[in-house]
């Protein structure tokens, strides 16, 4: 995306005018748990877009493989709290997939496919 | 609401993070960046101007707010399994994120600079008081590896159990040795209880 250099001080608004505007000040009050690192894909059913704002798609298009709620946040260069509603959007319309599960600390054999893993690149 | 799994025949991978920790410019990016399959990615959290963590949007517009940038990087293990690296936001007033990046991750790397141990005991406090696991690592800026392993561990008051080990943050087999430590020192801790 173009021109974040006045995002944060568009200064005839007042700070944080555009990501409260995307989101139209909406809370999130059955969104899923979306931590970091919580994996979200763009289902293969999703719906029709026409009716999705310009941010929605763009989460649509690279949520076409999978990726965490931050990788999300940091291609689209919005503030995590900002791409979280986004996100609980489209997860209700049933079209973006999220893991359903809070961080859990690994257990041994995902631990050992971690270490493997890291000793492979 | 779809979970992955019920209707769908695409799979997501299980993600697990480790946290890059330690003071001011002790060399965390350098070692995300050094490890990560991508260049760092930057995630932004809001901030009222008071410090306080924006997790709802409700309310705040019109009001003052500042970012906290966190860094992070990725190595994709396998299709089913992907290992996020985030390195800590500098300034230690930011605790609630840390308790984030802390929750449910691998362990955490704490990244010393000998010029200035003390910038370090911060995250040591942290990681030692709510049991994660950690390993210390021994930043060698240039010509600055003063002292040995020893004293280090000595200097930062640490128990036997933590592994200290001398890197280069800038180098990527240096870095893996690293996160490969703390990775073994999981599965010690694992075992051990
Ligand atoms: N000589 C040398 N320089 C290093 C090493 N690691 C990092 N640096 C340099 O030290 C500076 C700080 O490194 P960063 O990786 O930005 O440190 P940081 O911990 O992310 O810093 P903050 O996020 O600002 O707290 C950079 O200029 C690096 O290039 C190292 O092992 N040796
Ligand atoms: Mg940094």
């Amino acid at each position: 995306m173009t021109a974040r250099e006045d995002w944060w001080y568009d200064e005839a608004a007042g700070p944080l005018v555009r990501p409260y505007a995307m989101v139209r000040g909406r809370t999130r009050p059955n969104a899923p748990d979306l931590h970091l690192v919580t994996q979200v894909r763009a289902s293969s059913f999703a719906s029709d877009q026409t009716s999705l704002t310009v941010e929605h798609r763009e989460i649509m298009a690279l949520c076409a493989r999978p990726l965490s709620v931050a990788e999300v946040a940091a291609y689209l260069d919005v503030p995590l709290v900002v791409v979280k509603v986004l996100l609980s959007d489209l997860i209700e319309r049933g079209d973006v997939l999220v893991q359903n599960s809070s961080p859990q600390i690994p257990d041994r054999d995902l631990l050992q496919a971690v270490l493997d893993g890291v000793r492979g690149i | 609401m779809v979970f992955v799994g019920s209707d769908d025949q695409l799979t997501v991978p299980t993600a697990v993070k480790i946290v890059i920790a330690g003071g001011f410019g002790t060399g965390k990016t350098t070692m995300v960046a050094s490890v990560s399959e991508i260049p760092p990615l930057q995630t932004e959290e809001l901030l009222t101007e008071a410090g306080v963590h924006v997790d709802d949007l409700a309310g705040i517009e019109g009001k003052d707010t500042t970012t906290v940038a966190l860094d992070f990087g990725r190595i994709t293990i396998n299709t089913k399994v992907v290992l996020y690296l985030f390195g800590t936001p500098g300034q230690n007033r930011f605790w609630f994120m840390w308790d984030e990046l802390a929750t449910g991750a691998i362990g955490a790397v704490v990244l010393v600079d000998t010029r200035r141990l003390d910038s370090s005991f911060p995250s040591i406090d942290f990681f030692e008081h709510r049991g994660i696991p950690f390993v210390v690592a021994v930043n060698c800026f240039d010509g600055s590896q003063l002292y040995t392993v020893d004293e280090v561990r000595h200097a930062l008051d640490l128990d036997d159990a933590i592994p200290v080990v001398l890197c280069d943050a800038r180098d990527r087999e240096s870095s893996k040795t690293v996160l490969v430590g703390l990775i073994q020192h999981s599965m010690n801790r694992l075992a051990a209880v």
